[in-house]
């Protein structure tokens, strides 16, 4: 199939759909790249790069008219006219932002996958571009905040004085919020959190950020991993906590989404003019109306000496990375349709159904949702063990039985030796202490055998019970008698054991050399 | 040459052999600790042949048959074990110890029937058996049967590890209804038929009972092994080392010869430590490995525990470019390594990853590769300097730190179902907790479960990817990958 990937037509949107390494992983697939010329401009990827991968740069026009397109936002209703009758698109589609896209869609009869509408489900999260793109839009939410904010995030102390970390406040920590913590982190900041979810609690405090809680008990476990909405009491509770925080921090980065509602506003007017003049606050959902009384989408404002920044494209404000993972992205969506001549839209399929808006020139409604067991919703169900797991030894025996064992053994064993004692020659029992004291012996010396060595170790003590050939030697007499010819055949083999043993370990430990820096390439430039 | 100088002889020789085995406790004192092997087999056996020819006490003088047979059995078994020595590969080094274990089983058999025959050994003069006490002869008619049988349950059994560890023979265990019932009727009949064999006097006609046990004991060897699963051969062979070393001794206890005795019983208590070590390594009793077919339930044990979630897979060049910016990495190598003879190019990648200023270290398992302490070997080999090859004890706690591990070739060693899951047929077994760090790229040959049939939840995990393909062939690419930019 045919794949042509656009420029980006919106001028604030510099991410592209592909890149070097999709291009090979699509042309894998079995599939043909065609780029429009200077698509990943400003991403940082030129044409020549694609061309390398196996993409071939074409016009404007034939990258929309390929059997299927690829894009970040969605085509605009001029757009459309482009797309050849049945084409697949797949892109950020956003239907109801933009209606009349649809029709639009459908006039082509357009098979149109909306990336956003990727289930969360484990098996498609290497497909899930909200998720890699919030971790973009949360980095960068916070280098947005250091812009403005014009100040240290980590602690200072120089001769010219001393400065503690700047305070960040992230609220919600979700995918873009934990992003923003551990980016925040990085830079220095002292860094609290506040999720209505008591699961993201852990999350956050294993990115080394302190969790907030309001005095309100109430679980705002929703579907998919989101929050949902709380009830009245729970969001006094809630502004309470933040007019506190408002004394203390100086940079706050919002992330609330409600899916396919208008973001829940966590900082009204009242609230918000609390902050100290200086403050930054980072509106990561200004394009959903904002966290934000204050917020205007897509710029930045001061009202009252407080900033606010309200980007609705963070993640293309850090194109050159979001562009890799959002391709990474769209090229295992498609590879998730199938290789070569398997390549179909699959109705059944509990991955691309959801997400198909238009096809056929009809809008498809959304599937009955099989929305997995609520708070761990995108999130798998493997987990590590805890890291203080032990290995539990598993009980051969009791303790107790194990100690009557020992007694009862020791006991039987010392009885024996007495009776051997009482009624073996002599010769023997000379012999035998020989052998109990050279046990005891080897057991002391093999103990300290480093575990590196247990292969020579094994070779080694194959070539001394070789000594067995003194024995066969012994046994050699005058005569060709039978007792000879088994003597020297017992000779023979314990010869090999010597020399086979003795050499294979000789040649094992001349292979053990120590790390000389010397001879080993610069190993300490 | 007196009795007294060859008494000195074998007591210098015993304590060489002792000097020998300490100096395997560093990597430093290891040559040495070989040459003072080679130097204490060479005495024994000089003064041994000069006590045999007739030089020392001995009754009898030698003949120039006798003595052609001598030197031509030495000549030709050093010539065959030179051969060997310099031949093997060091993957193939498990083969090779096994098949040196039934050597000595061969032997320890050899000389035991053929004591019995014409008891010419010294310090066993042929007065004994008919004239000192009922006792003495029983005692020593005991002694060759406890040889023989060690001997060839030695022989028998190593050959059959042997065949497994090549691939001859299929590495599933063959478990027998009712096993253990045989076993224990032919440990009886073992030891039953010790008593026409005492109340027999001559001893050509006690001759087929001997045969006859040393048939059944062979029996008894090949079912023991038969019985015990691929991945426990490194117990096994640490088993039969142990029983080689009896064996030894008990033909020590024949002839009534010290050294014999002595070193019999420090490679006894060599096999014996190491399969200790085995078993501990995997969380078992001695007696489980023995007896209990492990892996045969592997069918249902990999249903029943359903991983959920998806393996995620990774290309080298992902993997290159993870490895360029990592400070520490770890490298777990397990049999799939040695299986795909990828050392070489593991060693290179760690050289390039060095050069590059990362910290490169190895993580070993007690029971990776099919021999205690194969892993280090085959690294050895490859060229991998020994101070960066760590025992897991030594490294478990510093997986937090690092970056990224490299899995190549190893299973079950790295499960966490064997800390947390207690329905995991390997719970309880110590692990290499990789899963900490931050990236794990496991290199596998394809999806499936490891060589115990469990299936591993680290595949699942967040932080792990999978990199499909032989092994040989994908550290070469990582290499190229990582020395490209």
């Amino acid at each position: 199939m045919r794949i042509g990937v656009p420029e980006e037509s919106l001028p604030s949107e510099r991410r592209v759909a592909v890149t070097p390494a999709s291009v090979k992983k699509l042309r894998e697939l079995g599939h043909e790249v065609v780029i429009e010329h200077g698509a990943g401009h400003h991403s940082g990827i030129e044409d020549e790069d694609y061309a390398a991968a196996g993409a071939s740069i074409v016009s404007r026009a034939e990258a929309f008219g390929a059997e299927m397109v690829l894009k970040v936002r969605p085509p605009t209703i001029e757009e459309t006219k482009r797309f050849r009758e049945g084409a697949i698109l797949v892109a950020l589609i956003q239907l109801e932002r933009m209606p009349e896209l649809g029709d639009a869609l459908n006039e082509k009869k357009v098979s149109a996958i909306a990336l956003e509408r990727v289930p969360r489900i484990s098996r498609a999260q290497k497909m899930d571009v909200l998720s890699s793109m919030a971790n973009a839009a949360g980095y960068r939410a916070v280098i947005a905040a250091a812009e403005h904010y014009q100040g240290f995030f980590g602690p200072q102390v120089t001769a010219a004085g001393s400065m503690p970390p700047v305070k960040v406040l992230v609220i919600g920590a979700g995918v873009a919020g934990l992003a923003a913590i551990a980016a925040a982190k990085a830079l220095g900041g002292e860094v609290r959190a506040f999720d209505t979810r008591a699961a993201a609690r852990e999350q956050v405090e294993s990115l080394g950020a302190s969790f907030l809680e309001v005095d309100f008990q109430e679980s705002g476990e929703g579907g998919g991993g989101y929050a949902k909405e709380m009830s009245k009491e729970f969001i006094e509770a809630e502004m309470r906590l933040f007019k506190k925080q408002a004394d203390d921090v100086s940079i706050v980065i919002t992330t609330a989404l409600v899916p396919g509602k208008k973001a829940p506003t966590l900082l009204p007017r009242d609230v918000a003019e609390c902050f100290k003049p200086g403050s930054v606050i980072v509106d990561m959902a200004a394009e959903q109306g904002g966290n934000c009384a204050l917020t205007l989408p897509g710029e930045v404002i001061t009202h009252q000496g407080i900033t606010v920044v309200g980007y609705t494209d963070l993640a293309s404000r850090m194109a050159r990375s979001s562009s890799r993972f959002f391709a990474a992205n769209v090229a295992a969506l498609v590879g998730e349709m199938g290789a070569g001549e398997a390549f179909k839209i699959d109705l059944e399929s509990d991955v691309i159904r959801p997400a198909l808006v238009t096809h056929g020139g009809e809008l498809l409604p959304p599937p009955p949702r099989k929305e997995p067991s609520p708070g761990e919703g995108a999130k798998r169900t493997t987990k590590p063990p805890p890291a203080h797991a032990k290995p539990k030894q598993a009980q051969i025996t009791s303790p107790t039985r194990r100690a009557w064992g020992t007694t009862l053994a020791g006991t039987l064993l010392i009885s024996v030796l007495f009776v051997l004692g009482r009624f073996a020659p002599g010769d023997f029992l000379q012999h035998f202490t020989v052998f109990i004291l050279a046990c005891f012996v080897g057991w002391q010396v093999i103990w300290s055998v480093s575990p590196a060595l247990h292969t020579p170790l094994m070779s080694v003590t194959n070539a001394i019970s070789g000594i067995i050939v003194v024995g066969g030697m012994l046994q050699i007499g005058s005569d060709l008698d039978l007792p000879s010819i088994l003597g020297a055949l017992a000779v023979l083999f314990a010869a090999i054991n010597v020399a086979g043993g003795f050499l294979v370990t000789q040649r094992m430990l001349r292979m053990f050399r120590r790390d000389t820096s010397s001879s080993d390439t610069g190993g300490h430039r | 040459m007196t009795a007294g100088v060859v008494t000195i002889a074998y007591l210098v020789a015993g304590v060489l052999f002792i000097r020998s085995l300490g100096g395997l406790s560093k990597q430093e004192t290891a040559g040495t600790g070989n040459l003072f092997g080679m130097i204490g087999m060479a005495i024994a056996v000089v003064v041994t042949a000069v006590v045999w020819s007739g030089g020392g006490t001995s009754t009898f003088t030698v003949g120039p048959m006798a003595l052609g047979l001598l030197a031509g059995a030495v000549a030709l078994g050093a010539v065959i074990g030179a051969y060997l020595a310099q031949r093997v590969e060091m993957t193939g080094m498990p083969e090779l110890v096994a098949v040196l274990h039934s050597f000595v089983g061969l032997a320890a058999v050899l000389v035991g029937i053929s004591s019995y025959l014409s008891p010419h050994g010294e310090g066993t003069p042929e007065a004994l058996l008919v004239d000192t006490g009922a006792a003495a002869r029983v005692v020593h008619l005991v002694e060759i049967g406890i040889g023989v049988a060690v001997g060839a349950v030695t022989f028998t059994g190593s050959i059959v590890a042997w065949a497994k560890l090549r691939g001859s023979l299929s590495g599933k265990p063959l478990l027998l209804p009712g096993r253990h019932l045989l076993n224990l009727v032919m440990a009886v009949a073992i030891v039953l038929s010790l008593i026409p064999l005492i109340q027999e006097t001559d001893p050509y006609a006690g001759l087929p009972w001997l045969l006859g046990m040393t048939a059944l004991a062979s029996l008894l060897g090949v079912h023991l092994v038969m019985a015990i699963g691929g991945a426990d051969m490194p117990v096994v062979v640490s088993l039969l080392n142990s029983y080689s070393g009896w064996a030894a001794a008990a033909a020590g206890f024949v002839l009534s010869n010290d050294l014999l005795i002595v070193t019999g019983a420090l490679v006894g208590a060599s096999g014996t430590i190491l399969s200790i070590i085995m078993c501990r390594a995997m969380n078992r009793s001695i007696l489980n490995v023995v007896f209990g077919g492990f892996g045969t339930e592997s069918g249902a044990v990999a249903t029943s525990g359903a991983q959920t979630g998806e393996m995620r897979e990774i290309i080298s060049d992902e993997v290159a470019e993870r490895l360029r910016t990592a400070r520490e990495v770890v490298i777990v190598p397990g049999y799939g390594m040695a299986v795909a003879r990828a050392q070489g190019a593991v060693n290179q990648l760690c050289r390039a990853l060095r050069e590059r200023g990362a910290r490169v270290r190895f993580a070993i398992h007690p029971v990776a590769g099919r021999l205690p302490g194969h892993m280090n070997v085959l690294l050895a080999e490859a060229g991998v300097p020994y101070d960066l090859v760590l025992e897991m004890e030594h490294i478990n706690q510093d997986f937090e730190k690092t970056d990224v591990v490299l899995v190549i070739g190893a299973n079950d060693i790295v499960n966490p179902g064997a800390l947390d899951d207690p329905s995991s047929p390997i719970y309880g077994m110590p692990v290499l907790e990789v899963w900490k760090s931050k990236l794990v790229v496991v290199s596998k040959r394809g999806k499936g479960a490891g060589y115990a049939g469990v299936e591993n939840p680290l595949f699942f995990l967040d932080c792990t990817r999978m990199l499909y393909g032989d092994a040989g062939k994908s550290m070469d690419a990582l290499v190229s990958a990582v020395r490209k930019s």
